[in-house]
């Protein structure tokens, strides 16, 4: 228990950035009283087993110029909806792709898509060629583009809206 | 404004960030670049808002946590006051408004699992709205990719 709790205080102690520093995992293990050798080591471990799911820039897509966000929805027959999934996911435009439950009859769908685009015209397009890429133009979608975003908490939490 | 710089650099780190003593310098060589100036760019990519932050995105799952998708059928001369309320609370993040009736979407995160259906819950009570928990299932793929 001692070393996850060392590696939930790494994880906090990171959770806004690493240290913008030469050597960043030395000046965290000081911080942390542990050396930078074992920062590195549990930093390697914990991408290593998914805990850190990316380790990078972590990008706001409308000041990089994606001004469209687009959750695109589908209503997927369940035996068909994980190999939808699969290929939705491996398109170059789609960057999160969920399935979740169905809540019937406020939500129908399933399957769940984040498309950015520079503009809607451009996540329309991307959109269309999805479904017809996937075999999916003869499952209901719905397009649910942001008009507003209240709140984007640097969170080191991964699931995004 | 971002440069050609920039955009190799982001476009270079969305993952796999080294973890050797100088891993700037490591990152910056194969960018031909002075980590000294990798180093400036990111800070001020950060400090532009461009990155929100430059480091780990955690599964809070595995660290024990939990985490939902959230939505609302807001009425429109509502909103802005649900969304003061939604907001409020610390596990929310990511709140949208979107295109739909479901017109507000927001995650739900929390280091305890229980939190995630007590806010849930407190939002019903305060708002009277319904709050629709749709938690993730399965997961095709998480890699952003975007090209800056």
């Amino acid at each position: 228990m001692v070393g996850q709790d060392t590696d939930r205080r790494l994880l906090e102690a990171i959770e806004d950035g690493l240290p913008l520093v030469s050597r960043p995992y030395g000046v965290l293990g000081k911080a942390l009283g542990i050396g930078e050798n074992e920062v590195r080591a549990r930093l390697a471990r914990l991408q290593a087993d998914g805990t850190i799911s990316r380790f990078g820039v972590v990008v706001r897509h409308h000041e990089l110029g994606y001004r469209a966000n687009c959750m695109v929805v589908w209503d997927i027959p369940d035996e068909r909806v994980d190999e939808a999934g699969r290929r939705l996911a491996a398109l170059p435009f789609v960057t999160l792709c969920y399935r979740r439950p169905r809540r019937p009859p406020t939500w129908p769908y399933n399957l769940f898509c984040m498309i950015h685009g520079r503009d809607r015209g451009e996540v329309e397009t991307q959109v269309a060629d999805a479904a017809q890429a996937c075999g999916l133009t003869d499952v209901p979608r719905a397009q649910l583009f942001s008009t507003r975003r209240f709140k984007q908490r640097g969170a080191s939490y991964r699931e995004a809206g | 404004m971002m440069d050609e710089r920039d955009r190799r650099i982001i476009n270079a780190l969305h993952g796999g960030f080294p973890v050797c003593p100088r891993p700037y310098a490591k990152v910056a060589a194969t960018l031909g670049l002075e980590e000294d100036e990798l180093i400036a760019r990111l800070e001020a990519l950060v400090a532009s808002g461009v990155l929100s932050r430059f480091g780990p995105l955690v599964d809070a799952e595995r660290l024990g946590g939990a985490v939902t998708l959230a939505a609302m059928a807001v009425p429109e001369a509502e909103f802005e006051t649900v969304a003061e309320i939604v907001n409020a609370f610390p596990e929310v993040a990511h709140n949208y408004a979107r295109t739909h009736r479901l017109n507000m979407w927001f995650v739900v995160a929390s280091e305890m699992p229980k939190r995630i259906a007590e806010v849930i819950a407190e939002i019903e009570r305060v708002t009277g709205l319904k709050v629709h928990d749709l938690p993730k299932e399965e997961e095709y793929f998480l890699e952003l990719r975007l090209s800056a």
